[in-house]
């Protein structure tokens, strides 16, 4: 199936309450599938098609603040509108999920793949202090296995999670095994799970509010505090990469998302013209793999970051290896991906 | 007669609603807004709501909604509290869930999300509080400012050319299918604010008997932002707002 | 044993479905596959692509530089592809939209008039079948069987009545194909 579509099986198996979008391509299928689907009949998952990103991200707050699994699903432009409400999620420490199967930009752009949304997604996006929990997926069944994983970081942290894809993950069909069923949670667990959410008061409990909202400076600065507190611990427990061909490599191929699976290819022609490249890739994109990538940096001549964009993660590999190693970029814009000949001469460049 | 003796369960005449905490308000003295929380607060407990409510505040001067009536809120950003109480009625049908907005909120930036779950008929209660002006940012242009009406940014007064017409949601609403019950009141004397609690009652029980969307528009006073006494803003409002604003049911399909 | 294919021509063709049938048929067989369409914003028309990967082992890049074999439909899609089959790889063509025919040598180039046979025996809704029967006679990367299962699970139950001349398509398609 396409990686739209697994998403969308992979919500109603994995006990999602409700999913809230606004159809854009290349991301459609994945209100569509749930549309035809009807898991309000069988799980009682709520399905809305919404008037616009803003609302639907705003249905996700709401969803979110009574303690339901609920998600959204957009593409580049359409995650643009909500970055407010994504703001606003981070700022009152909801758990949610939202989907960016990301397109070329910047404006209208194309409704070809991109990555280009990598800083919009890691380096804020909306207002203020925040992060997300980023999941990059490479193939479809990182599609569907990533939609639970999701949801159990951003209930287990209190925090928006995202899975950034692309288009080309969206579009493409692959083989792939979905996850267990998962009924959703009584209305007991909910209680249990999530204390603060606002349920109504349930056994006249006092009021729970949900609020990013703090007049006083000294308060704003204690909930800034919290949050930062929170994610050192992210940071340090949430790291996820995989490594291919690294333990002899002398180059190495910082790719996430299809980017990665292009990587793949371009080592294996590289190997067969006695290069010795290998792979990170980040599969967290927050928290970044930046200790892992400091670590081989001290083994290999040189680092290739390779993205669907200008040159945007390529910064963060260079923080990480604090420049004592060269740092790369190879990239195609407007929806072009990079094929992995292309990708092979930069690498091929870079020995010279 | 001391005071002790005075204060006998069967002397007692009025009482604090008892979800109406006991907390300093923010709002300014001669406020629409104090009265209206209280109406809705009285409304929740009267029909055995309390454990059962989720209430949506706005970007506003009701900002604070949540610190005054004792349930539970969410604080939506600006605009999108019809959307955040779309989605938490459908996920938990059987609570009361309601949102309270200002003009601003409501009929400016937030139209869309309004007019959409006003016309999907979530089964919701929207509690509009009209006071022409934006009250919070300190007395700017209302999309519901009369014409004529001079605010800090139209300090020469409202005219269409410049600045187009005032707004009339709660006709907008009435031509909306989603719509079960849409009604204009207001809460300057004793016989009105009876009025508004039953109109508030009543969109609150359609709301629950999965009736469709109801919008209860409160024609209010900003005295502070008017410039002038609580008294002469309920005049002016009498004389100015009523007329372009009547008072009534606008439709009831309950 | 990995084939890269990819598929290409006017939308509306079935370009997408063959190639989705021939990844379901892989699927069946229990191989790796990968399906990955350059989408378009039209409906219909418009040039359309597929690649399908079909392998034993995980499939890597979905975007690749060159192919396996290329199945080429009209002269826009001749053009862009032939410069892209690996030397020793195929191409086959339709020589229904093709003015100019390939020219490389160091690849197998196959011609097959399935939109002219389709025509002359009422059959262009199964015009793509026929295609792939003639891929499938050249390389059978997937059997007729695997074809015909993934027909009848990717088909709505409404048109499995149509699983017959899909076949009849696939076969014909197998005896039309000639080597250039």
């Amino acid at each position: 199936m396409k990686g739209n579509e697994a998403i969308a099986h992979a919500a109603i198996r994995c006990g999602c309450d409700g999913y809230f979008g606004y159809p854009i391509t290349p991301q459609s299928e994945v209100l569509e599938t749930l549309a035809a689907e009807k898991p309000w009949e069988t799980t009682g998952m709520v399905v809305l098609q919404a008037e616009s990103e803003v609302a639907s991200i705003n249905m996700v707050y709401g969803g979110a603040a009574s303690g339901k699994r609920v998600m959204t699903s957009s593409s580049s432009p359409g995650v643009s509108l909500m970055q407010e409400g994504i703001s606003y999620l981070a700022g009152a420490e909801l758990p949610c999920l939202i989907v960016n199967v990301s397109r070329g930009g910047p404006g209208l752009g194309t409704i070809q793949p991109s990555q280009a949304d990598y800083f919009q997604t890691v380096k804020g996006g909306g207002h203020g202090d925040y992060r997300l929990i980023t999941l990059a997926p490479a193939s479809v069944q990182e599609m569907a296995d990533f939609v639970d994983l999701a949801f159990e970081l951003a209930f287990r942290y209190r925090n928006p999670a995202m899975i950034l894809s692309d288009g080309a993950i969206g579009q493409m069909m692959e083989k792939v095994v979905l996850p267990p069923f998962k009924p959703r949670r009584t209305e007991e667990e909910l209680a249990k799970e999530c204390p603060w959410a606002t349920t109504g008061r349930i056994g006249m409990r006092k009021p729970n509010i949900i609020t990013s909202l703090a007049l006083v400076s000294e308060e704003m600065e204690r909930v800034n505090l919290r949050l930062q507190a929170k994610y050192k611990v992210i940071q340090e427990k949430e790291v996820r990469y995989e490594e291919y061909m690294t333990d002899d490599a002398e180059y190495l191929i910082v790719a996430f998302g299809s980017a990665a699976r292009i990587s793949k290819k371009v080592i294996s022609i590289a190997r067969e013209q006695g290069i010795k490249v290998g792979l990170l890739r980040p599969i967290t994109l927050w928290p970044f793999p930046s200790k892992r990538i400091a670590e081989l940096g001290k083994k290999v001549k040189g680092i290739l970051s390779l993205e669907i964009n200008a040159g945007q993660m390529v910064e963060d590999i260079r923080l990480a290896v604090e420049c004592k190693v060269p740092v790369k970029w190879y990239g195609r814009l407007g929806g072009i991906i990079p094929e992995p000949e292309e990708v092979v001469e930069e690498i091929r460049k870079m020995t010279l | 007669m001391t005071k002790e003796e005075i204060m006998q369960p069967e002397n007692i005449v009025y009482r604090k609603p008892e979800l109406l905490n006991d907390v300093p308000m923010h709002y300014c003295p001669g406020c629409s807004h104090g009265v209206v929380h209280k109406l809705v607060a009285e409304v929740i407990a009267e029909m055995g709501m309390t454990d059962k409510t989720i209430a949506i505040s706005p970007v506003g001067c009701a900002v604070f909604a949540y610190k005054y009536i004792d349930v539970d809120w969410q604080e939506a950003a600006h605009g999108r509290a019809p959307a955040l109480a779309s989605a938490v009625k459908r996920l938990w049908p059987d609570r009361l869930v309601f949102t309270y907005q200002g003009d601003g909120d409501l009929a400016c930036i937030g139209t869309g999300e309004t007019i959409h779950a006003l016309n999907r008929g979530e089964n919701i209660t929207i509690i509009f509080i009209n006071n022409a002006i934006y009250g919070m940012t300190g007395g700017q242009m209302a999309p519901t400012t009369l014409l004529g009406m001079k605010t800090v940014t139209c300090p020469y007064g409202r005219v269409p050319e410049l600045h187009g017409y005032p707004l009339k949601m709660a006709d907008i609403a009435v031509g909306l299918q989603g719509t079960c019950y849409v009604t204009r009141q207001s809460v300057h004397s004793v016989a009105a604010i009876m009025k508004a609690k039953k109109a508030i009652r009543k969109a609150f029980e359609y709301s629950m008997q999965g009736k469709g969307s109801n919008l209860v528009e409160i024609v209010s006073t900003c005295n502070t932002n008017w410039r002038m006494s609580p008294d002469k803003a309920n005049k002016w409002m009498e004389e100015n707002m009523f007329p372009f604003y009547p008072l009534g049911d606008l439709k009831d399909n309950g | 044993m990995t084939q890269e294919i990819i598929i290409s021509g006017f939308g509306g063709q079935g370009v997408l479905s063959m190639g989705k049938i021939l990844a379901y048929a892989g699927l069946m067989e229990d191989k790796e596959v990968t399906w990955m369409p350059a989408y378009g914003p039209e409906q219909r028309g418009g040039t359309a692509n597929v690649t399908v990967i079909v392998s034993d082992d995980p499939v890597s890049s979905p975007i690749l530089s060159s192919y396996d074999t290329a199945i080429v439909l009209n002269q826009p899609s001749l053009e862009k592809f032939e410069p892209k089959v690996k030397p020793g790889g195929t191409l086959i063509y339709d020589g229904y939209g093709i003015n100019v025919p390939p020219t490389r040598k160091d690849i197998n180039v196959y011609r097959i008039d399935a939109m002219d046979t389709a025509a002359a025996l009422n059959m262009i809704k199964v015009f793509n079948m026929m295609v792939l029967g003639g891929l499938l006679k050249i390389h059978p990367v997937v059997s007729i069987e695997s074809v015909l299962k993934a027909l009848r699970k990717t088909l709505p139950e409404r048109h499995h009545h149509l699983i017959p001349m899909n076949e009849e398509a696939i076969r014909k398609g197998m005896e039309i194909i000639e080597k250039q």
